[in-house]
């Protein structure tokens, strides 16, 4: 056993599986990483990435507003980004054109308070780093006792979409479609938007606000390029999360060590790098692999057309 | 002239057998009345070919009869009569699905969506599910191409699938909106074929938009000619007629037909094609 540390020693420094932070930062992150692949395969195939992306940024305004009044940032991420994903759909994003509209309005208006409050947090409060916090996050800030909160959100969200998984589906391929079967599809994207709402929130808590789109999305884009199924690729997705998450906690971790005072690379950076590293090696491996995608047929009606 | 002048050719309809008898609904969209109470009924097994130019009205009627929108007057009946039963009873084709090549779907996962995509739940794989759909993969011939993405297919193939989709559920009537309109001939006549064979194999009664009646004729039992928001159902015979259509569109109306093709033209010299190809080579295929 000492011999395989030892020889592991380069590789994952001493104290990685004893340190307290580590074993929350895994955790977390092994959740909100799975949770982000399921809905964010959904994001993807409903087209739906800006959204996505504009509730990441949204959240920033609940968060700067949990600090000020000195609650867990998570709460602040879920309750923001729930109302905001509730008045996207009142405002219509059902129809493509104005769910463009609808997420710009409402993404304008939060950045609005996220402003305010994040002046409040830094000037009149003694919250240091406050910004930082809020926008790129860390995971290793966050304590034991939000985990069982993670973990509740993280099993909601999951179940939701386990619930939603065909009518979803179908209604991503045809609204209409899935109307004239009886599908109640505007349930079915309330309570989508509801996922959406919570996997981006503990997204924000894991790396941060602005950078929790790259969980939802990137995982579960590097999968999509490699499967023909959803299922399959919101497995894979979660794989890939898993991996990503825990090898830029490794990382981080190990550059702390390695710089000999405890400075190591923001974990967020770390978490993000991997994701994007895995991105773009499937990219360039299946990039002139066609055939691992199309038929023949594909490819001759790609060619007379 | 008022619709009520213009009853359906072919006198009232036989109520005893029908899966659909559509009775004199209008729709109001906005300010405009896009149908103004229009009636036909579809009989077990038959294939209808819904006729009109563009903004005739033709997915507004087939929404109409999928409940997606509220009609202003009149009514939409199913055999056995249950509004409940309107959703299985149907099955639909909508005119243009954008279907992206990164949609993780395969052929066969788009058809099993039909069987029971309308089902909360992941739905595990069941034989009887595993059967149906590879069934009915077989009958719209796209075996060959269960297992790519839905995605990558061409438009008669996709087009094929999506048929597949609509009829896995075994409905009684098969919808389906413009179909051929961005096929070309050859795919188009497939699609047909097919459609024909299945309503007649399967018993399904089709009904099918289109601008141009001309690829339906050889297998057309009825036809509802719509235009301006009223309709004229019967015969092909009966419908496509001068005397008829100039009734329907209020307006003298000449029908030619030529090389077993039907051209419909606006009378008095304005010349203007209201209904089939004016492609001289669409008939050489």
């Amino acid at each position: 056993m000492t011999s395989i540390t030892a020889d592991l020693g380069p590789i994952i420094e001493s104290g990685f599986f004893t340190s307290s932070p580590v074993h929350v930062g895994l955790i977390v992150g092994g959740i909100v990483a799975v949770v982000s692949a399921a809905v964010g395969t959904f994001t993807i195939i409903r087209g739906q990435s800006f959204a996505g992306h504009a509730l990441s940024d949204i959240g920033t305004a609940g968060g700067s507003a949990a600090l000020l009044a000195g609650v867990p940032t998570l709460y602040g991420f879920v309750a923001m980004n729930l109302a905001a994903a509730g008045t996207m759909e009142l405002i219509g994003i059902r129809r493509p054109r104005g769910r463009d509209l609808a997420t710009g309005i409402v993404l304008g208006a939060s950045l609005g308070l996220a402003a305010l409050f994040l002046y409040l947090d830094t000037t009149y409060s003694n919250t240091t780093g406050a910004t930082v916090n809020v926008l790129f996050g860390s995971i290793f800030t966050i304590s034991g006792s939000t985990v069982p909160v993670i973990a509740v959100l993280g099993v909601a969200a999951l179940t939701a979409m386990v619930v939603l998984y065909r009518p979803l589906l179908l209604s991503s391929v045809s609204y209409e479609l899935a109307a004239a079967r009886g599908v109640p599809v505007r349930l079915v994207g309330i309570g989508y938007l509801a996922a959406l709402a919570i996997a981006v929130s503990l997204s924000a808590v894991t790396i941060g606000a602005i950078l929790s789109t790259a969980l939802l999305i990137g995982p579960a884009a590097t999968a999509l390029r490699l499967t023909k199924r959803a299922g399959t690729a919101i497995a894979v997705a979660a794989i890939i999360g898993v991996v990503a998450t825990w090898l830029g906690i490794l990382l981080a971790y190990d550059t702390a060590a390695w710089s000999g005072q405890g400075q190591g690379w923001p974990v967020s950076f770390c978490i993000v790098a991997v994701v994007f590293a895995f991105y773009l090696a499937v990219s360039l491996s299946t990039r002139h692999r066609p055939s691992a995608i199309t038929t023949p047929s594909a490819v001759i009606a790609d060619m007379t057309h | 002239m008022t619709a009520d002048t213009l009853r359906p050719v072919s006198g009232p309809p036989d109520s005893s057998a029908f899966v659909l008898s559509v009775e004199g609904i209008s729709v109001v969209l906005g300010r405009r009345t896009v149908l103004d109470r229009v009636s036909f009924t579809i009989a077990p097994g038959s294939f209808t070919g819904l006729i009109g130019t563009n903004g005739a009205g033709k997915t507004t009627l087939l929404r109409a009869i999928l409940g997606l929108l509220p009609v202003s007057a009149g009514r939409v009946r199913f055999a056995g009569d249950k509004r409940s039963r309107r959703n299985s009873a149907i099955g639909y084709v909508p005119q243009k699905i954008a279907l992206e090549p990164d949609m993780p779907l395969r052929a066969r996962d788009l058809v099993s969506l039909g069987y029971d995509g309308h089902r909360f739940g992941v739905g595990l794989r069941s034989k009887e599910r595993t059967e149906s759909v590879d069934q009915m993969l077989d009958a719209v011939n796209a075996t060959g191409f269960a297992d790519s993405r839905i995605g990558n297919l061409s438009g008669g193939e996709q087009q094929r699938v999506m048929i597949a989709h609509a009829l896995v559920s075994r409905p009684q009537l098969l919808l389906l909106d413009e179909p051929l309109a961005n096929l070309d001939i050859s795919s188009g006549r497939e699609v047909v074929d097919l459609l024909a064979r299945i309503a007649s194999e399967q018993h399904i009664s089709v009904l099918l938009s289109a601008h141009d009646m001309n690829p339906l004729l050889p297998v057309m039992d009825r036809i509802i000619y719509l235009a301006g928001g009223r309709a004229a159902s019967g015969t092909t015979d009966e419908v496509v007629s001068a005397e008829t259509l100039s009734g329907l569109y209020g307006a003298p109306v000449d029908v030619i037909r030529t090389h077993g093709r039907v051209l419909v033209v606006a009378g008095r010299g304005s010349g203007e094609i209201l209904a089939g190809s004016p492609d001289p080579l669409a008939g050489l295929g």
